[in-house]
């Protein structure tokens, strides 16, 4: 099984204390679990898409992470829930060094994403393995086919019949193809946000990366939208690692195999998430998310 | 230090607004009306004036005939179109290129001291009057040279529009909304080509407004031409020579004790007018369409 981290602390709650655990939530299939080999070589065939270890991270004086230690399974979804503020955002960019732009900001632990110490990997290599999607929908103001092609170019790719055929594949995956292949030299910036946000995952799919963070990746969306992505993140998750920081937490117990639960920097508690919603084995847990469906 | 909220609050009147404060707020509108008037009349006034002077001279032949010795009549202004243009049109290549690198440079790396002191340069150099600048460019260049040329005035004239360009890049190029940049380098794209190929197009509309209007303000300089470029009574579309321009024609003509010359100056005045309005038009259509 997993190593559980060690670090939980009890973190000062500001929170009602709340009473009677309902228990609404109707969870997913609980996912298979990961077949883990203790001792493998780092390279070869790694048992965890992600694993962090011991990862503190300090922007100037201020820690936001707390010494932080979990695994993600390879092709498993893994959602990241807790309050706002409480450093989802910061964790899920440590994975592939979006830290880096800010300036003042310092890290200790180990973080290892797709086989890559992420400290000393080359960024530009870890991001290719690692796509992200953000809050709010940001595809260039360029065409569809632009958007998708951008990380192709990057690669080098100039062929014309290759970028067409990935920029198709890739569109096909993110279930977007069909609502745009007439269009592909129009402005991506006229697409609806939901589509929008289906094209970000197009171009992020589209340099075949090995995991994929989402942040909030429905929040700016509407319900259709948003059920469009999920459906999604549950498809992508046959090829992909997925990591989503939601506040949503229905949203955590429909696409997620596992949910961490993140309190003022601290990893409070990860399990799977039928278990993580239905008998979480730590209170402030249970407060949490008892506190947002009481 | 300002007072903490609270006591911000407490200071306010209550109630409606009194009839102290009601006259006041007579008093600034009236203000503001007057100093938009006091803006707007001369403004009004000088086209008018403009229009009313220059028209009697407008003609084809203005566009397309070259300047006629003292004492014969007609003749236009065709060489100093042109030479505008060209002096417009190269000093912009010129000021463009040096002008949106250093404000790119400036909105991307500009942090440390060096950064500093290269804006506190374009300020300074903001508030040179452009006859100084005429000076240095005729020193630096034409001395160089050894003659006036059309490339030493295309060079002052750049010189007068860095300030301008050098700021407005900077600004631009720092509205470029974060996220756009975000997704470039999470897609493992390196810095400069997060810049070349993401930054750089979503600023280039706010860049080539800017870069305009600073023609159209460098169009209509005058002192620095005279030092540098010259003018030129005889057709020339050479770099390295002389070159006729608007101003500078119409500074001559202005001064000459010839009613015709005269009349020309004032028909020169109106189409170079002309000139730099029917650039902005377009310009402004032109950002309408890519916005
Ligand atoms: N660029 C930054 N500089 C300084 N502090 C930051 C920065 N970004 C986030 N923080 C702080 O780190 C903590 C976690 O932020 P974040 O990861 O954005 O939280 P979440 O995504 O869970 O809402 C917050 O206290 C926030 O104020
Ligand atoms: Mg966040």
């Amino acid at each position: 099984m997993k190593p559980r981290a060690g670090w939980m602390s009890l973190a000062t709650q500001t929170r009602p204390p709340s009473v009677a655990p309902a228990r609404g939530e109707s969870a997913p299939p609980p996912p298979a679990p990961a077949a883990s080999a203790p001792g493998a070589p780092p390279v070869a065939e790694a048992p965890d898409a992600i694993s962090v270890r011991d990862f503190s991270l300090f922007y100037g004086a201020h820690p936001a992470l707390k010494h932080i230690g979990f695994d993600v399974p390879a092709h498993s979804v893994t959602a990241i829930i807790g309050p706002s503020g409480c450093g989802k955002s910061t964790l899920l960019r440590s994975f592939n060094r979006m830290n880096d732009l800010i300036a003042g900001v310092r890290t200790e632990g180990e973080v290892r994403v797709a086989g890559l110490d992420v400290r000393s990997a080359d960024v530009v290599e870890l991001r290719r393995r690692v796509g992200m999607v953000f809050q709010r929908p940001n595809p260039f103001p360029k065409s569809i086919f632009d958007n998708v092609a951008f990380g192709l170019r990057l690669l080098g790719i100039r062929d014309r019949a290759e970028l067409e055929a990935r920029v198709e594949q890739s569109l096909l995956r993110a279930a977007l193809w069909n609502e745009v292949r007439d269009r592909l030299n129009r402005s991506a910036l006229q697409l609806s946000g939901g589509q929008q946000q289906r094209l970000c995952i197009a171009r992020c799919l589209a340099v075949e990366p090995e995991v994929i963070l989402m942040d909030e990746p429905a929040s700016a969306l509407d319900p259709t939208a948003t059920a469009r992505i999920e459906e999604l993140v549950l498809d992508l998750k046959r090829a992909y690692t997925i990591v989503v920081v939601t506040h949503n937490m229905q949203q955590a117990a429909r696409i997620s195999d596992r949910t961490a639960f993140l309190l003022d920097g601290e990893l409070i508690e990860i399990d799977e998430t039928p278990r993580l919603f239905t008998s979480p084995s730590r209170k402030l847990t249970e407060d949490y998310i008892t506190g947002r469906f009481g | 230090m300002s007072p903490a909220p609270r006591d911000r609050l407490a200071a306010l009147p209550r109630g409606g607004p009194g009839l102290a404060r009601r006259a006041w707020n007579a008093l600034v509108l009236a203000g503001c009306g007057a100093g938009l008037a006091l803006v707007l009349l001369p403004m009004i006034m000088l086209v008018a004036h403009i229009v009313a002077r220059g028209l009697p001279g407008l003609s084809l032949a203005f566009f397309v005939s070259m300047p006629k010795p003292v004492g014969e009549p007609g003749g236009g202004m065709a060489n100093a179109i042109v030479g505008t243009m060209i002096l417009v049109g190269a000093c912009g290549l010129i000021a463009v290129r040096v002008g949106g690198g250093t404000g790119l440079y400036l909105a991307e790396y500009g942090r440390g001291p060096f950064a500093g002191a290269v804006r506190y340069a374009a300020e300074l150099l903001a508030g040179v009057p452009s006859i100084v600048v005429g000076v240095a460019a005729y020193g630096l260049v034409v001395l160089t040279i050894g003659h006036f040329s059309a490339i030493a005035g295309a060079i002052a004239l750049a010189i007068l529009m860095l300030p301008t360009i050098v700021r407005s890049t900077e600004e631009v190029v720092r509205l470029v909304p974060r996220s756009y940049r975000e997704a470039a380098l999470a897609l493992g794209a390196p810095r400069w080509r997060v810049v070349q190929s993401v930054v750089l197009p979503a600023a280039s509309a706010g860049i080539v407004t800017a870069s305009m209007l600073a023609l159209a303000r460098a169009a209509g300089e005058t002192a620095p031409l005279l030092l540098t470029a010259l003018g030129n009574r005889f057709w020339s579309v050479a770099l390295d020579q002389p070159i006729a321009s608007l101003p500078v024609m119409i500074f001559d003509y202005a001064r000459a004790p010839y009613s015709d010359w005269n009349q020309q100056a004032w028909t020169g005045a109106l189409v170079l007018l002309l000139l730099v309005t029917a650039v902005s038009a377009m310009l402004r259509l032109a950002v309408r369409r890519i916005g």
